[in-house]
């Protein structure tokens, strides 16, 4: 029942992509395009199937370099906001820092890590890290300190100590922030690691696509568009099952909560 | 009835700042809970009761005063005890048996041990089978009762509950007056309870504190001689009434 109507949901998107898809198919036969202009719908699927496997082979070196940064950045912004929320001073040192910070490009910044780490995965991971961390730190920030403190409060009357009031109360109340953080670094995420792929990098999805550009592939560089967008659209699938299955409270307590 | 001292407040007076005012909540409040006792602590809206019980667990420092517990000054002093917050508090990510049994293991019981003693306490709280419920799955009568549960799991023998059945309708609420008796009548803590109903404090009471609008002073102490057990009849006679009478008296001398 529910998957059906997850489907007739879906139905207005699939068919409005199909007429354009259609419209686009005719467009190009009729005005007779080159392919390296504009490919048609079926050559870019063509060109999809043809260059699966050195896609696949590019998609799992891109990927590697998300995950990675992805673990990282989780891993720096939880330490920091938790040391940012235990300090204030530190917090009000290093907020208004890390606001600035987001108002340098990463294209500004991508070339200096490279000219530092090189052009192996390191250089990418780090700049995903650079990209994740900060809707994820913001997020967990926010998180932190919306904690209730009367249920900080309730743990000191049964002597919790503090790991303890961090395992039952701040984490699993700060779980949905950074959640929704997470869904946004998962999507800038494999953005980041292109970026990086572009300016330099020796296989990847960006490797990929600035050959495929590089000898006029146009389709070749339309697939690989695709799975981008199919690899960013499983990642953010990937975070949201995550989030349900560790916040199984979570989808009905806010009504009932405030009640 | 008032046994030894086991908490008194000694002069405490209290007050918040909300902005640049300061906010004078409590005047001078004064009260003692005796070994096993139930006291209960009466006042209207807004009068400062939940401040008094942050006072008396230790989670809130008074402006002036002493809280005094077993002899002690443990004035600001977070401790042990049996606190029931006015919102329930139970944490919606964690289920009936997890919230319950976080006391225990906030002692340092192993997970399994605490795990065994909150199965074999639900049926005394009318919660057998709803252990693995999360708070959102429950009605407001069992959420209370979690609670409750909780909060005697809580290795003490001094109990502070803030108005734990006020959000109920008046028929679950007398259901849940008698069995928390039966509970206090078991477990032999005492309570501190707060309510801003004069029924439920005269029946549920050994003695009641009446504390007046904010600042809240104590302008009445009754002690309460109706017989233990207590069956739900006593409501009706005349001892009753005469200290319900007594307690709207000096409600109506505060101009209510
Ligand atoms: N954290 C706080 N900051 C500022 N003011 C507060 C705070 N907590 C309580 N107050 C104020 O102190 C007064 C007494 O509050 P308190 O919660 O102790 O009353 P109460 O008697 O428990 O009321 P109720 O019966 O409605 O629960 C109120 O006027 C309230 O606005
Ligand atoms: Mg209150």
């Amino acid at each position: 029942m529910k998957k059906w109507a997850s489907i007739k949901n879906n139905l207005p998107a699939i068919l409005f992509l199909s007429i354009i898809a259609g419209a686009w198919e005719a467009a190009v036969r009729l005005l007779a395009l080159p392919a390296h202009i504009l490919p048609s719908p079926t050559a870019i699927v063509m060109a999809l199937i043809e260059s699966f496997p050195l896609l696949a082979m590019h998609t799992r070196v891109t990927f590697t370099a998300v995950l990675g940064g992805l673990a990282l950045s989780i891993l720096l912004s939880l330490l920091l906001a938790l040391a940012m929320d235990r300090w204030k001073p530190l917090k009000q040192a290093l907020y208004p820092i890390l606001v600035i910070s987001q108002a340098v490009p990463i294209f500004a910044l991508a070339p200096l890590i490279l000219i530092w780490f090189g052009a192996g995965l390191l250089p990418k991971v780090l700049i995903v890290t650079l990209v994740c961390f900060f809707p994820l730190t913001v997020n967990l920030i926010e998180g932190f300190s919306q904690v209730d403190p009367e249920a900080v409060d309730l743990m000191k009357t049964m002597q919790a100590g503090q790991l303890m009031i961090l395992r039952s109360v701040q984490i699993p109340s700060t779980l949905p922030y950074f959640f929704s953080g997470l869904k946004i670094a998962a999507t800038y995420s494999v953005l980041g690691a292109i970026i990086g792929e572009w300016l330099a990098a020796r296989a990847g999805l960006g490797i990929f696509m600035l050959r495929s550009m590089h000898s006029f592939r146009t389709s070749q560089l339309f697939a690989s568009i695709i799975v981008v967008v199919i690899l960013s659209l499983i990642l953010f699938k990937l975070v949201e099952l995550t989030g349900k299955l560790a916040m199984p409270w979570h989808k009905n307590t806010q009504e009932n909560f405030k009640g | 009835m008032t046994g030894t001292g086991l908490l008194e407040l000694k002069e405490v007076s209290s007050s918040y700042y909300s902005g640049e005012t300061l906010l004078p909540v409590l005047d001078n409040v004064s009260l003692k809970v005796g070994e096993g006792e139930f006291v209960s602590l009466l006042g209207p809206s807004g009068s400062g009761k939940s401040t008094v019980l942050k006072i008396a667990a230790g989670l809130l420092e008074p402006d002036r005063g002493r809280v005094i517990y077993r002899g002690r000054d443990v004035t600001g002093e977070p401790r042990r005890v049996g606190y029931m917050p006015q919102q329930d508090m139970l944490f919606p990510w964690k289920t009936l048996a997890q919230n319950a049994a976080l006391p225990l293991l906030c002692a340092g019981s192993g997970k399994r041990d605490a795990a065994a003693r909150v199965e074999e306490m639900l049926p005394l709280f009318g919660l057998e089978g709803f252990g693995d419920y999360y708070p959102y799955q429950l009605s407001g009568g069992m959420r209370q009762r979690s609670a409750l549960m909780r909060t005697m799991l809580i290795e003490s023998n001094l109990w502070l509950l803030d108005e734990p059945f006020a959000a109920l309708d008046a028929l679950t609420r007398e259901n849940l007056q008698g069995w928390l008796l039966r509970i206090w009548e078991r477990f032999k803590g005492a309570v501190l309870f707060v309510t801003h109903s004069i029924d439920e404090a005269i029946y549920l009471s050994d003695r009641v504190y009446m504390i007046s609008n904010r600042p809240g002073r104590i302008i009445l102490e009754e002690v309460i001689n109706l017989p233990r057990p207590r069956p739900r009849q006593v409501i009706t006679t005349a001892q009753f009434a005469g200290y319900k009478e007594t307690l709207l008296r000096t409600l109506a001398g505060e101009g209510y």
